[in-house]
């Protein structure tokens, strides 16, 4: 077994390297090189130097969308992790029909961004309506609470579900030696809980963060940036410089915005998953 | 351990097919439908052929059957793919770098041009550009002809006629901004025993919000243009808001629904309501007609008449005609493609088959030998020429970009909403025509 691996190793790579190459390393390079051009369509690109970078980086709807995603980043996967957690926690216990509520939890993720977007831009005006508040399209602080509802609603049952895989991988001798010990729920849930399920810990604050700073669908379908940009998250911020201006220049800059994107969301969750991972227990 | 090796086996074949299928559907999925071409496509290869992107969704199956039977009749393959509404630029971005890249596609005017002006073949001396019925269907880059219009339409209030009698009014009443204004907000002063609202909802949704951000700012845009004798400029000055602001104040404060709910109205709310009689005026173009005949409008009780917003002449003012679609024909395609494809545009304007297909489906087209056309609007807008009244231009193609009226398209409805204020519509047309210019021509 051992050997035969050894041997064939490179087979057994070979079609996702391949894929792998085709549909990420390729396009991104090229990508990193477009960044630095002026071009409509990517066969006819002239070089541009640094200019692109130049006009990203000062570009004030860049920024304002940048700490919008930040503080939406943050509020989200707080929130997410922990009611996905606590839900996680009350599903592993023996009660009745848990595994009828982790379906139903888990649902709402097999709806699409675009879709969901829409639904509840429906029933959040509608609601906003009934209250005699401005509309979604109005107010960037209500366009912010219904980004935050409708994430929650769509990722608490995803990373439930890694939570309640890793709560009940805890071995049953740890809790029961703790209670014999006379350990207090509290103990039990900070002491051994938590510390246990670490490793789902750090899988799921990586995924909702990355998704918070790449939330694209959700975004343009519930608000579209308005009023005036202030709702725009960066991916939506990087689609509008690229296809809703006029003229050459704007494609280089949106690309150029692609790049720094790229290259915050990799720092951003590389320092994540160093600091989760550091908390990581030996069971 | 057997089991494992089976196992992993079949995970390996499964994650590659999953690659491999997700490669295929990718490429397939930026085209919305695709038809028309056949076997032949590649073995014919040396006579050419044509590939035409096409931006209207709802012209889709015409465009389908009028390419089939044009490749029984002459044996030239004729792909036609259509990008899904709003993906125009996209599709066309992906598409024109492939091998088989489109040898035809459009434009919207002007601004559109700036970004395709090296892929646009010049039509100056082609049989196509000959059967155009004026110079001025034709779109310049310097002295080259970069792109033909195809299709001329229009656009004003579309009135239920039947509602405006019970009301006590005939269009014929309506002569003016005064008029217009004296007839609304009679119907919403007697709202409640009428029935019925003056103007169908004026929703800011994406899907109905460029009847305003565009459409409607293009009557203040015209008459400034008009006053200064020129066709596109690098700053405007807003001489005529005021009139947009008091046609906009007309149509929120007479609608179907209260001003701060606008943001949320789309395109097919506002149809509906006009549909269902809940309201007399409509702001839309010919290419409505269709859909409102198909919910069971009749010609007698429709009309359109031009948009008074208090500037120029009333009297003399027609309905808002002209075009944002041109053809234009890829000049990086080989030389048999683009004799082709000129061929097949030749055909589609002069056939009857063709003429028949574009009066039916697209509308007006501004070809010699063009068929007559039964769309009602389309009729409305002759007669008021024939009445000796000026068509209004279309100017919204000379707006310098999509940015800036997504940010007149917010302005308006902060203000709509009493969120903001009218300063900011101002400031977002005249401020933001000057960066976005400055922006796009830099």
């Amino acid at each position: 077994m051992e050997k035969a691996i050894r041997k064939y190793w490179p087979i057994f790579v070979l079609p996702t390297l391949a894929a792998f190459c085709v549909g990420f390393i390729y396009p991104f390079v090229q990508g990193l090189y477009l960044s630095f051009c002026k071009f409509t369509t990517i066969k006819k690109a002239t070089f541009n130097g640094l200019d692109n970078y130049v006009y990203a980086l000062h570009d004030g709807e860049f920024w304002h969308s940048f700490w919008f995603t930040a503080l939406f980043t943050v509020v989200s996967t707080v929130l997410i992790n922990v009611i996905a957690f606590a839900i996680a926690l009350a599903l592993t216990n023996k009660i009745k029909g848990s595994n009828f509520f982790r379906t139903v939890f888990f649902m709402p993720n097999l709806i699409g961004g675009i879709v969901l977007g829409y639904i509840w831009q429906i029933l959040l005006n509608c609601v906003l309506s009934l209250l005699e508040k401005p509309l979604l399209a109005l107010n960037a602080t209500y366009g912010f609470i219904g980004l935050t509802i409708l994430m929650c609603w769509q990722q608490i049952g995803y990373m439930m579900i890694i939570y309640i895989a890793g709560l009940q991988s805890i071995p049953d001798d740890y809790i029961e030696a703790a209670k014999i010990d006379g350990a207090t729920t509290g103990q039990i849930l900070f002491r051994i809980k938590i510390p246990n399920v670490m490793p789902s810990i750090t899988i799921c604050t990586f995924l909702t963060i990355t998704n918070g700073f790449k939330l694209f669908d959700q975004n343009l379908a519930l608000t579209g940036g308005e009023p005036a940009h202030a709702s725009e998250m960066l991916a939506l911020n990087i689609y509008n410089t690229f296809y809703s201006r006029s003229g050459p220049q704007w494609k280089g800059y949106g690309q150029a915005k692609a790049v720094i994107f790229c290259i915050m969301v990799i720092i951003i969750s590389m320092i994540q998953l160093k600091f989760t991972k550091s908390k990581e227990v030996q069971q | 351990m057997k089991m494992k090796k089976v196992l992993a086996l079949g995970l390996v074949a499964m994650m590659s097919a999953a690659a491999f299928a997700g490669c295929g559907s990718g490429s397939d999925g930026s085209t919305a439908s695709e038809g028309g071409s056949n076997g032949t496509a590649t073995a014919d290869g040396s006579n050419g052929q044509v590939y035409y992107l096409n931006f209207k969704p709802e012209a889709d199956e015409a465009w389908q059957e009028i390419a089939k039977q044009y490749t029984e009749e002459t044996g030239v393959p004729v792909t036609v793919i259509t990008a899904a509404s709003g993906t125009y630029e996209e599709t066309l971005s992906s598409e024109i770098i492939k091998d088989e890249a489109p040898t035809l596609f459009q434009v919207n005017g002007p601004v559109g041009l700036a970004n395709w002006k090296d892929y646009c073949y010049d039509l100056k001396d082609t049989s196509l550009y000959n059967e155009l019925t004026s110079d001025s269907y034709a779109l310049y880059d310097g002295d080259a002809v970069a792109g033909i219009a195809y299709v001329i339409e229009s656009y004003g209030l579309i009135v239920n006629t039947k509602l405006l009698e019970q009301a006590g009014y005939t269009v014929d009443d309506i002569a003016s901004f005064d008029d217009l204004k004296k007839v609304a907000e009679d119907i919403t002063a007697r709202k409640d025993e009428l029935g019925f609202a003056a103007f169908t909802s004026a929703g800011m949704d994406s899907s109905s919000d460029w009847r305003f951000k565009t459409h409607l700012a293009n009557l203040p845009i015209y008459f400034e243009y008009q006053d200064k004798g020129i066709d596109s400029t690098d700053a405007i000055e807003g001489t005529y808001l005021d009139n947009y602001k008091a046609i906009w104040d007309l149509y929120i404060n007479n609608a179907t629904c209260a001003p701060a709910d606008l943001a949320g109205k789309t395109g097919d709310d506002a149809e509906n309501e006009f549909a269902s009689g809940e309201a007399v005026f409509f702001q839309n173009g010919s290419w409505e007609y269709a859909n409102l005949t198909d919910k069971g409008m009749t010609d007698d009780e429709l009309a359109m008449i031009p948009i008074y917003i208090g500037a120029g002449d009333e009297a003399k003012q027609g309905l808002c005609t002209g075009t944002e679609n041109y053809w234009c024909v890829n000049s990086e395609a080989s030389e048999e493609d683009i004799q082709a494809t000129i061929d097949f545009l030749t055909w589609m304007v002069t056939s009857e088959a063709g003429t028949n297909m574009l009066s039916e489906q697209i509308g007006v087209i501004p070809f010699k030998q063009a068929a007559d056309t039964t769309n009602l609007f389309v009729l409305n807008d002759r007669a008021y020429t024939e009445a000796g009244k000026t068509p209004v231009s279309w100017n919204f193609t000379t707006m310098p970009s999509e940015e800036w009226k997504n940010g007149v398209g917010s302005a308006l409805t902060a203000y709509a909403a009493g969120t903001g204020s009218w300063d900011d519509v101002v400031s977002a047309f005249v401020d933001g025509w000057a960066t976005e210019y400055a922006a796009a021509n830099n």
